[in-house]
């Protein structure tokens, strides 16, 4: 049945894109806003507009009472939830389906499956998803992990089954060690995430972030390539680049193949992504993770692909199949995407909120911009810094780094700080030219550019 | 006696506590020292430390848990001897 009106349960830059999706495809739109987003940019573009709440993401973007309330209430059939806040929440998904409307994204029961991290590592290799070597699903004992650690090898890391980000993570590099922080680590695991459940997994040193857009329409799955998102802060992404320069291109079809054999056991629907750390000494890939949702960095792998993955996923909610065989999806050319934060990149990445008063976006051949921004907008404090994806496409990658350096000083934002400066040092760095980077190798540059600035806290000014 | 303000260094929401189950950093009556983390400030989902800025007793907090809170708002008195 097709979508008539989509309530978009997000907001910042990823509202708009949805809305420009949904408006593209003749669907009637709602926005919905907080009390610090009533002059936003998705609730001037939307056909329709709902509060929802005071500006704490809790009280507003988190609230599925006051979400499900606004669906209704706006007479939309299907609500899309963006990235972040509930987009990854079972419970808010059978909500919206039980109310007899269309959530934009896949059945509850593949959100609940992906978002254990055990329950995934299991359903991964039964597919036959190479993972992180790692004990079989939860270590309850001491002395069961230490039997375990030393079948896997050392170091090992302890991850609390209901962790993600980055958080509930504790790396062991003996039997001794292991001992004395597992008690801890369940115990950290039951106070953060309300389930002491923790498992074991190899600890790879020097590891590249890969990984591979899915779509699905149920019964049928496809790829559409890889990204590289090594270079990261604090575990969050900073730039992103599609395809990986780290493949070969039968390592890129086997890793491509493996996510498409994954998301096809589990009857996947809608844009999914497999996250994988790659080895590049090794060349052996493993599966880490699976967003079951559309991401923020989607963008390039559009614009390597032409397809448009937020329409996709929109015609395949509302009960179209999917409309490419694997053949027909081609790679073109390189993308990169920069992420232009609200943070001070000389301040430790001292978040920058408030008013902007002067916006050039830069344009020309192969630029695209994802933003809410516009002059006079201000930024509100209660949510995550991003105000733009800078992305770039050309025929191949040093031609792409060339884009992004004149596309990076055209853009003018006034206002606020961001991470521009730190963009334009990066495409003139040799290291990310010869893409030699890891995951830790962005807060190495960084620590190395500025020894006084304190690498791991953010203190006051 | 005199009476210190502490101040927010940001604007955003004042935490109390570390996370929500853990005891608050600092009670009212508890004595700090300079550098003392008496509360956090979150904005754009990074978490700033509120640190004493005078050594004394906290007579009283001035804002609520989860408030929000201004830059230059005062958080907290100390009574420094």
């Amino acid at each position: 049945m097709p979508i008539r009106r989509l309530l978009v349960a997000n907001r910042g830059e990823i509202a708009v894109r949805v809305l420009r999706a949904a408006r593209e495809l003749g669907i009637q739109t709602v926005a919905v806003h907080s009390d610090a987003d009533r002059e936003s940019l998705a609730v001037k573009m939307a056909d329709m507009v709902m509060p929802i709440g005071p500006p704490q993401a809790a009280k507003s973007y988190l609230n599925v009472d006051a979400l499900m309330k606004a669906a209704l209430d706006s007479g939309a059939d299907a609500v899309h939830p963006g990235y972040g806040f509930l987009s990854e929440n079972a419970t808010f998904a059978e909500k919206v389906e039980s109310a007899g409307l269309i959530f934009v994204g896949p059945t509850p029961e593949a959100i609940r499956i992906m978002g254990n991290k055990s329950l995934a590592r299991e359903t991964a290799s039964k597919a036959g998803v190479p993972c992180v070597p790692g004990s079989d699903g939860v270590v309850d004992s001491v002395e069961q992990a230490v039997e375990s650690a030393t079948r896997i090898g050392w170091p090992i890391m302890i991850k609390a089954s209901a962790g993600g980000g980055g958080r509930g993570i504790r790396v062991a590099h003996d039997a001794d060690e292991l001992r004395s922080q597992m008690t801890t680590a369940q115990a950290e695991a039951q106070a953060a995430f309300g389930d002491k459940s923790v498992y074991l997994e190899r600890f790879i040193r020097r590891a590249r972030h890969v990984e591979v857009q899915v779509l699905g329409d149920g019964k049928n799955a496809v790829h559409c390539f890889e990204r590289e998102c090594s270079l990261q802060r604090r575990r969050q992404k900073i730039l992103e680049e599609a395809p990986s320069p780290a493949l070969s291109a039968d390592t890129r079809s086997r890793l491509c193949e493996s996510a498409v054999q994954l998301a096809r056991s589990v009857g996947y629907r809608g844009a999914g992504t497999l996250e994988y750390l790659y080895d590049d000494v090794s060349r052996e890939f493993f599966f880490i993770e699976m967003n079951t949702r559309i991401q923020v960095e989607h963008p390039i792998t559009e614009m390597i692909t032409g397809i448009d993955l937020v329409r996709e996923m929109i015609r395949i909610a509302g009960g179209e199949p999917l409309r490419f065989k694997q053949s027909d999806i081609v790679m073109r050319g390189a993308a990169i995407e920069c992420r232009i934060n609200a943070e001070d990149p000389d301040r430790n990445f001292m978040p920058s909120p408030g008013k902007v008063h002067e916006v050039i976006l830069p344009g020309g051949p192969g630029v695209r911009v994802d933003s809410m921004l516009y002059p006079g907008y201000t930024v509100p404090p209660w949510y995550d810094s991003l105000l733009a994806k800078l992305v770039v496409h050309a025929e191949d990658r040093p031609t792409a780094i060339a884009r992004m350096r004149r596309a990076l000083r055209e853009l003018h934002i006034e206002g606020v700080k961001t991470t521009r400066g730190l963009h334009l040092t990066l495409m003139d760095d040799p290291r990310f030219q010869a893409a030699e980077f890891d995951t830790n190798a962005l807060e190495g540059w960084l620590a190395a550019r500025a020894p006084a600035a304190s690498p791991t806290t953010t203190t006051s000014p | 006696m005199a009476h210190h303000e502490v101040l927010s260094p940001l604007p955003g929401t004042f935490y109390r506590r570390p996370s929500p189950d853990a005891e608050v950093f600092a009670k009212e009556g508890a004595i700090v020292k300079v550098g003392d983390v008496i509360g956090l400030v979150e904005v754009m989902k990074q978490f700033s430390e509120v640190q004493a800025d005078a050594a004394g007793k906290i007579v009283r907090f001035l804002v609520e848990n989860e408030d929000a809170v201004e830059p230059g708002q005062p958080l907290a008195t100390i009574e420094t001897a």
